[in-house]
């Protein structure tokens, strides 16, 4: 009687520090990422890092600017939203509300398998399609602000349109019904009554979907055109965090590599400004 | 039909609403289709014997090393991952008291861990497991950073999984006098399998898919690894290093080619199980 107490509590003591494994790996990859990014900021010095505009590692002496990288993610997860917001709210309203069930059966299961294929694939279609493509029609060289905002537009669009239409379905039909009663055909009724009465979940929706456009590393490297430079020009390349840290990690040493994990903390921190505007949104909409 | 025509000619502005919406939702249909579409198209043909031949070279760029090391990824990294968020989601479920404070932290710290992008973990993985434990680019290290990237998706799906289960289950089984830990491993978890089961294959496609995360931590060698602590490429990795090389277009197309359809099926064996669990519950 007694061992078998013991093994209960024993069990529930493995259970509780196995619960306590997410707490750990959070703490030490934070640790980890400024422990060694911290030190390379300081020493090139805040401002010079974050608002240098010339990164150039190689010349002598070095200098470390991301400002062109955090420019690049900037303007390339501003276009992805361009991209693929209005689509996939769009989308996410024709599923929810207009959608017979045989035609759900198709686009569930698309959505579903778009959001799984993984970016490495999506980077090579980018490369042997969307390339040549811009190359044609713009005449430039293909790999461009256009090009990777438009292949991100396409890898966020599952993020956005899941969690939206779940938003959308969410909203009481007494909603629906109200806006009918008082003479509102369906569109006018699920366009100005239910789309913002869903507005939270999409917000919380759109901003997961930022999450995923700023974090995305190979599909980006891939198409943009990887130029550490400071750019209006949308037919031209960019680089952005995510690349610069995979592109010269692989050769960099001491302060060159110091600041490349400098990169991953301003990206981290971006990540993590994210995710908590995230929760604060989900908390409002559960209370 | 006629009505809702008569409607649409009352009210023309919802008319271009219901063909903007129409249209968002084909072009979505549009996108995947034409992407799997390209890809298969282009891929088959390159689909040659020599692809999988079983040494890798230069020349045959085969696929078979690389298929052979992600299997070896993905059964190292469940390994890790599995039980770490299989007990992790038992102790939310089964045992912890509601509004505790730990329960609170494990929450937000495995939201946190699903919102980090993998080149984040890649670089974690590449300071702590390569560098501070000095693993250098190997399976083992590659393996680690995985398992912590797929921990928040194994505990989620277990959780709900175990949230599902009638509590008449536990209750009848405390009635007939089992404890709480048998009560967990006979009762509950078998019932939950399916949904568990269901992440599990989830997570096993998000490790097929990875690449950025793996980079800098399994490194990038294309050879079978011959122990835990060497390099080796998975076939997303293979698949970057073909295409960005540039020399191999073609092949690198049949390489997406096999990816893609492997993380298909697991999606599509992810969903039966899905469908079977809501059936079985209906009934």
């Amino acid at each position: 009687m007694k061992n078998k107490k013991l093994l209960e509590k024993g069990m529930e003591i493995l259970f509780l520090i196995c619960a306590c494994v997410s707490i750990v790996s959070v703490a030490l990859i934070c640790f980890f990422i400024f422990v060694n990014g911290v030190p390379a900021i300081a020493q090139i010095g805040f401002f010079k890092f974050i608002f240098g505009t010339e990164w150039s590692p190689s010349n002598e002496p070095p200098s470390f600017g991301i400002l062109p990288m955090i420019v690049g993610s900037l303007y390339i997860t501003a276009g992805a939203i361009i991209v693929g917001v209005p689509i996939g709210l769009l989308a996410a309203i024709f599923m929810s509300k207009f959608c017979p069930k045989w035609l759900y059966r198709i686009i569930k299961p698309s959505v579903n398998l778009l959001a799984g294929i993984p970016s490495i694939v999506y980077g090579f279609f980018g490369v042997v399609v969307l390339v040549p493509m811009v190359k044609k029609i713009f005449h430039v060289n293909g790999n461009t602000i256009l090009t990777a905002s438009v292949l991100l537009g396409v890898m966020i669009l599952p993020t956005i349109i899941n969690l939206s239409e779940a938003a959308i379905n969410a909203v009481p039909e007494s909603y629906y019904e109200g806006a009918i009663a008082l003479g509102a055909t369906h569109e006018r009724a699920v366009a100005s009554v239910m789309f913002p009465a869903a507005k939270s979940g999409i917000l919380a929706a759109i901003i997961l979907g930022i999450g995923r456009a700023i974090g995305e590393t190979m599909a980006v490297i891939m198409v943009a055109g990887n130029q550490p430079r400071i750019t209006t020009n949308i037919l031209k390349g960019i680089r952005t965090l995510t690349s610069n840290i995979v592109l010269e990690m692989g050769y960099a040493a001491e302060l060159h590599r110091g600041a490349l994990i400098g990169t991953g903390v301003v990206l981290f921190v971006f990540i993590l400004l994210l995710n908590i505007s995230f929760s604060v949104i989900s908390n409002k909409r559960s209370k | 039909m006629g009505e809702k025509l008569k409607t649409y000619k009352k009210h023309p502005v919802s008319f271009l609403f219901f063909l903007l919406v129409s249209l968002a939702a084909l072009i979505t249909v549009a996108i995947f289709v034409c992407l799997v579409g390209y890809i298969v198209v282009r891929g088959i043909p390159y689909l040659k014997p020599s692809l999988f031949a079983l040494e890798y070279t230069s020349e045959n760029v085969s696929v078979t090393p690389a298929i052979i090391t992600t299997l070896y990824m993905v059964a190292f990294s469940l390994v890790i991952a599995v039980p770490f968020g299989i007990f992790c989601a038992i102790y939310l479920v089964e045992y912890a008291k509601k509004g505790n404070k730990l329960v609170k932290a494990i929450r937000v710290t495995t939201e946190t861990l699903s919102g980090i992008p993998s080149i984040v973990y890649g670089l974690f993985g590449m300071l702590f497991f390569v560098t501070q434990l000095k693993w250098s680019y190997s399976l083992i290290a590659g393996a680690f950073t995985l398992a912590i990237m797929i921990l928040p998706l194994i505990i989620r799906s277990t959780e709900e999984a175990l949230k599902a289960v009638d509590d008449s289950y536990r209750e009848g089984s405390f009635g007939l006098g089992a404890g709480k830990l048998r009560t967990v491993f006979r009762i509950v978890l078998p019932s939950a399998m399916p949904g568990i089961l269901a992440g599990i294959i989830l997570a096993i496609g998000r490790v097929i898919g990875e690449s950025a995360a793996l980079i800098y931590t399994a490194g990038t060698v294309a050879q079978i690894p011959k122990n835990v602590f060497q390099s080796g490429r998975t076939l997303a990795i293979h698949m970057y290093a073909l295409s960005s090389e540039g020399l191999h277009t073609n092949e690198a197309n049949a390489t997406a080619m096999v990816l893609l359809i492997t993380v298909f099926a697991i999606n599509g064996i992810a969903s039966l199980i899905a469908k079977r669990l809501q059936k079985g519950r209906g009934a």
